[in-house]
């Protein structure tokens, strides 16, 4: 028991009360909200140092002990990943100050953003399969208001198709519940782990596993990526950040958590299909990123092409792959947030979102430029930053596994990925400087200084990740560990 | 009963599979209902739907019906009750916006 990891969900949803009943007063509600991001980040990473000396720890609430109450459970990865959230959290909620403008900040732009926090912290943190429905449907809810947020043509346009799609991915998330539910009596994952072992995972539990992955892949855009890249490219670059950051990242997680903690028994059934989804996320991926020729396109496709890969790591089942798909999942968290925000900066910089139109920025944005330089390398995974000991372990444990053609197929995703994000910088900021660049007066400079600062903020931990990768190391080989043994994460929920 | 039960969820789920694929924003957001309502039944269902006492203690009787799925359902029927009003919504605000409700004329990339 340890009442401390109540805070990372009890702080965001307590800041989203309070202002709600401050809607006017933006400067009050921007000094709380970025009060309540540091308060975060220190109690996540208050967790993160208590799971490290004192091993896994547990909350049950109200006192019931599993699996008759709803438990929360602070493993490795789950506290790395509320730490990660947090920090992206912050950094997106200060770089709003300056971008998102004052008309959508007095109509509940803050509370929402919290809302989604308390959400996505939920979802990790939770060891119930039901709560994890609800926790996901409180971040849904608060995406579905943020990316119409505004009201913009395109923005109704498509925050219609990814409302419909995600109903229909959580009415089949109560199905597979229902079905889960029906077959085994239990709702607590590490409870549903045991009774799924006793039963022997044939038949009946084979199919509810294919659901949860069918739900989870859209949610995460494995494969059943259709409604991403369009839906992405709609809202503000602070919200799409945090989106791109966060959301689907919550989708590969559960898969994470579902397929290493309760249907791992018959990988022939399950964890080939994910190959193959992988695969054909990869590929798929690669053509949209290399096809379009407007930055949030090509960025969506990026976002695409790392699900496939993190899926890839969990397809291996080894020590060397889990671990590399947890390393690349913080990397790719703050990596994708960091390059969104600076693709958010180029579009307003060069006033259009066609790489045909841009050109010759390096002039005039030096710091933009190679900043946005370091984290194409950082994403592609060139040796001094994060990207890079994360896939050579998923690779490395692709190849122990024997899986050669998907490991080939990520290292070839490894230089599209380079190569779509090249374009954009070579378009952007090499060349003659184009008409459009009067764009970059209507901004105020201090505006975009304070926003190149919140990049440098996360371009710091790209960096730092990378070189101190041997240090980071040590912690994510402890949540690869009780990915690959279940029983550390039963022992400690059911026994105390 | 169970047996009773599947067909009219399949039903349920049938048509609300038909009408999510129809042109009309209106018919979708039925659809989405029709859906909505079958996966309801089907946490009932799936608690096997033998014959017992309503799940209160002063009933005092042999028995009682598994109460967990019904806590199950009434959470999601107020989560999908949240969504539904908003997809409404939404739907009304795109017709003023948009000027359609045809999803055939909502796709592609030009005019923005």
């Amino acid at each position: 028991m340890n009442n401390t990891l109540v805070l990372p969900l009890i702080i965001p949803l307590l800041t989203a009360v309070i202002l709600v009943f401050l809607q006017g007063r933006i400067h009050l509600q921007r000094w709380i909200s970025g009060a309540s991001g540091l308060a975060n980040i220190a109690a996540a990473a208050y967790i993160l140092y208590q799971v490290k000396t004192d091993g896994i720890q547990t909350l049950y609430m109200s006192g019931w002990a599993p699996p008759y109450g709803i438990v929360f459970v602070a493993d490795m990865l789950a506290a790395l990943l509320v730490l990660t959230t947090a920090l992206i959290g912050t950094c997106c909620i200060v770089y709003s100050f300056r971008s998102i403008g004052e008309e959508r900040e007095k109509h509940y732009y803050y509370p929402l953003l919290q809302f989604l926090l308390v959400g996505v912290m939920g979802s990790f943190l939770t060891g119930d399969i039901f709560n994890l429905f609800v926790c996901f449907e409180v971040m849904l809810i608060s995406s579905y208001a943020l990316i119409v947020h505004g009201g913009t043509k395109l923005q109704l346009r498509e925050s219609l198709k990814y409302i419909l799609i995600n109903i229909l991915s959580s009415a089949l998330f109560v199905a597979a519940v229902a079905y889960l539910y029906g077959v085994t009596g239990a709702l607590n994952m590490a409870d549903l782990s045991v009774r799924v072992a006793e039963a022997g995972q044939g038949g009946i539990l084979n199919v509810i596993a294919m659901l949860f992955m069918i739900v989870f892949a859209l949610k995460a855009g494995l494969f059943l990526f259709f409604w991403l890249p369009g839906a992405y490219s709609a809202p503000p670059t602070a919200i799409r950040t945090i989106f791109a950051a966060l959301l689907t990242k919550v989708g590969l997680y559960a898969l994470l958590r579902t397929f290493t903690l309760i249907f791992y028994h018959d990988h022939s059934a399950t964890h080939s299909w994910l190959g193959w989804m992988a695969g054909a996320t990869m590929v798929l991926g690669a053509i949209g990123a290399l096809a379009y020729k407007d930055v949030p396109r090509i960025l969506n496709y990026n976002v695409v092409i790392s699900v496939g890969f993190i899926v890839f790591g969990l397809v291996s089942a080894n020590k060397d792959a889990l671990d590399g798909a947890v390393f690349y999942l913080l990397h790719d968290m703050i990596g994708k947030a960091l390059l969104f925000l600076l693709g958010g900066m180029i579009i307003a910089v060069a006033g259009t979102k066609k790489l045909s139109q841009m050109g010759g920025l390096i002039r005039s944005h030096p710091y933009l430029g190679w900043m946005f330089f370091v984290t194409v390398l950082a994403i592609a995974g060139i040796p001094p930053f994060s990207g890079f000991a994360g896939k050579l372990m998923i690779i490395r444990g692709g190849f122990a596994a024997e899986n050669y053609l998907l490991a080939t197929l990520s290292v070839a995703s490894s230089l599209v990925v380079l190569y779509s994000l090249i374009r954009i910088f070579m378009a952007a900021f090499w060349g003659e400087e184009s008409e459009r660049a009067g764009g970059v007066m209507e901004e105020r400079k201090s505006d975009y200084r304070f926003k190149l600062l919140c990049g440098a903020g996360l371009l710091v931990l790209v960096i730092a990740m990378g070189i101190g990768a041997e240090w980071v190391y040590g912690f994510v080989s402890e949540a690869g560990q009780t990915l690959i043994q279940p029983a550390i994460y039963i022992d400690a929920v059911l026994k105390e | 009963m169970e047996l009773y039960m599947s067909l009219a969820i399949g039903v349920l789920f049938t048509v609300g599979v038909y009408l999510i694929l129809s042109k009309s924003l209106l018919r979708i957001i039925l659809g989405t209902s029709f859906i909505t309502h079958g996966v309801h039944l089907l946490l009932l269902t799936m608690s096997r739907l033998k014959t017992g006492a309503a799940p209160l203690l002063g009933e005092q009787a042999e028995s009682y019906v598994d109460p967990l799925p019904q806590a199950l359902i009434l959470t999601s029927i107020v989560i999908s009750f949240g969504v539904t009003s908003f997809f409404i919504v939404l739907a009304y605000k795109a017709y003023q916006k948009l000027g359609t409700d045809d999803m055939e004329q909502l796709r592609g990339e030009q005019n923005e």
